[in-house]
């Protein structure tokens, strides 16, 4: 059936709020970013062409040194799918389990998730206090005044005091997946394997394990990923801070556009990031195709 | 789309009557984390209305002796705090408004209407899910400067509406899906045209969308750090997160009114929790569900 003139008109019309506003503000940036990060350019004037010059320098220069953030992000995202992961899925499958008070535990855990990164930093900010903070008065009253630390202000101690609250933070996040993805399950598998005589840990590792296995894969990429473009937390913490112990790429990219004007680098940053994160997200997803 | 229902009460388990060691354990444990999960806004509110001299004297963690509330009061008058909630909840609900808006219009054009390419538009507005706020970032600086908007509720709006989008016509798609089509044949047959059809039949049926859009545009929009920090710098512009963190950095060693303001920032979010909590967690679930 031929459709009049002014039937795709109106499809024009009723997607044309949402084109502009997805054209104009993520995918034109998107293209200016790729060319200024081939630019030299201090946000005045024009951007002057260089070619990869920016990312020889990326990956050259001491001063920037990304390798030392690419280290901080990657054990971030490792120690957020060996020991985060994990113990999200713990806490699911108990939960799952039809355990007293379960809605109350899953509300709970998940609060970190909703509160602002700022606010959370700067509680953990003032327990990490030296002086009076929790964590070293408790260590205090326990007679281990050895253990106490400037935790924030040490630049060997500062990455993994970062770390923490990063990865305390999210843990609910990552459960909630997980139990609604347990949940989703067709209640008689469970009953089956029940019947056959599994036990409950039987139960999980073979039926409910593999069954959410899309979501483990999501879960994992959110943390791979969320890992790499962490940027609240440790603005909030440290800032990159002390001597550089804790910098990550989203810091040194800000910190270049803002304190040294280089919008040409700052743009390098943001491309290898965005580059990095399809990698790994492709990557993990072939990971979990090849186990099947 | 299919979204998950969390269910209480599925299918009891056999064992459940027995004692055994082993729940008590597993019990033990759960209390424990939700303490870990609880203790850091406990202890806010506590020092939030403490004095500096209990707050660091004797009584660190316990409950404030004296309930001192002229640490909200000086939060709010000499931290500025009540202009910071107004912009935050001014960019918010606009936000929300021009992401629902663009995305229920849309994902009727992608769903209801008939052409060629209507799944090639889809798919390519849910490019938006794997996008970071870093990509467009520096572009999105020196456009906002040039065209004199930084500093400005626009310099948030545009880009937190943006950025909304994907996930918004992600769910608006489900919720529209539900709706029969016999409703818009219906209104064809009645005299209705593509633009009475959206008007008096998909936007009336569309309410539960836009509570679960608009929880996940809330939480978004309220906690947003980077953008904020960068295209904002005027005292009189700056939301929540940024106004916050500023005010920390000005009054270090005065731990009761930061606490203030630090409850005042996470208390609407706390609201809408406790009322809201199972919708919170199905847009969360909804939003990861695609991946």
């Amino acid at each position: 059936m031929r459709r009049p003139f002014s039937y795709k008109l109106n499809i024009f019309l009723f997607l044309l709020p949402a084109l502009i506003l997805f054209l104009g503000v993520l995918i034109a940036p998107i293209a200016m970013s790729g060319y200024y990060s081939l630019t030299e350019w201090n946000g005045l004037g024009t951007p002057e062409f260089i070619g990869f010059q920016n990312y020889v320098e990326l990956f050259t220069s001491k001063s920037i040194n990304i390798m030392r953030a690419l280290k901080n992000v990657m054990l971030l995202a490792l120690l957020s799918v060996c020991i985060q992961l994990p113990f999200a899925l713990l806490l699911a499958l108990k939960l799952s389990q039809h355990v007293k008070g379960e809605r109350w535990y899953l509300a709970i855990y998940f609060m970190p998730v909703l509160i602002s990164s700022v606010v959370i930093g700067q509680l953990w900010i003032k327990i990490y206090n030296p002086e009076y903070g929790v964590l070293n008065t408790l260590l205090r009253s326990l007679g281990l005044d050895s253990w106490t630390r400037i935790w924030l202000g040490d630049k060997n101690v500062a990455m993994g005091a970062c770390l923490v609250p990063i990865l305390w933070q999210y843990v609910g996040y990552h459960m909630l997946l997980m139990y609604a993805g347990i949940k989703g399950m067709p209640p008689e598998l469970n009953e089956a394997a029940m019947l056959d005589g599994c036990t409950p840990g039987q139960v999980s590792r073979y039926i409910t394990i593999p069954y959410i296995r899309p979501i483990l894969r999501v879960s994992v990429i959110f943390a791979v990923t969320g890992s790499l473009k962490s940027f609240d937390m440790i603005y909030v913490l440290t800032n990159g801070g002390p001597n550089h112990a804790t910098e990550v790429p989203s810091t040194l990219m800000i910190n270049l556009l803002f304190l040294r004007n280089r919008y040409g680098m700052g743009s390098t940053i943001a491309v290898m990031l965005i580059v990095l994160c399809f990698v790994f997200a492709l990557l993990i997803n072939f990971a979990f195709k090849e186990e099947k | 789309m299919t979204r998950t229902k969390i269910n209480q009460s599925d299918i009891p388990v056999a064992q459940q009557h027995r004692f055994k060691w082993t729940d008590v354990l597993v019990q033990i444990g759960l209390i424990l984390w939700a303490l870990i999960c609880l203790f850091p806004v406990y202890w806010m509110f506590t020092f939030s209305l403490k004095s500096n001299e209990e707050i660091f004297g004797q009584n660190v963690m316990g409950l404030p002796q004296h309930w001192l509330w002229s640490n909200y009061e000086r939060a709010l008058n000499v931290g500025n705090m009540g202009r910071y909630f107004f912009n935050s909840l001014l960019v918010t609900v606009v936000t929300i408004l021009i992401t629902l808006g663009a995305a229920i219009m849309a994902t009727y054009a992608i769903t209801r209407l008939k052409w060629k390419f209507h799944k090639k538009m889809n798919a390519f507005f849910m490019l938006g899910l794997t996008i970071p706020i870093h990509a467009a970032i520096v572009p999105l600086y020196t456009t906002l400067s040039r065209v004199g908007l930084l500093n400005t509720y626009w310099a948030l709006i545009i880009p937190y509406s943006a950025f909304s989008l994907s996930m918004a016509i992600l769910i608006c798609t489900g919720f529209m899906g539900d709706i029969p089509y016999d409703l818009d044949e219906a209104a064809f047959l009645d005299g209705c045209g593509v633009w009475g059809i959206f008007c008096r039949v998909i936007l009336p049926l569309m309410l539960p969308a836009v509570s679960t859009v608009g929880i996940y545009t809330f939480l978004q929009c309220w906690n947003e750090l980077m953008f904020a920090t960068v295209f904002i710098s005027k005292d009189a512009f700056k939301t929540l997160p940024v106004g916050v963190q500023s005010l920390s950095g000005q009054y270090t060693t005065e731990w009761g009114p930061i606490g203030a303001a630090l409850a005042l920032a996470t208390i609407p979010t706390l609201i809408v929790y406790v009322f809201l909590s199972k919708q919170i967690q199905e847009s969360f679930i909804a939003g990861a569900v695609k991946g």
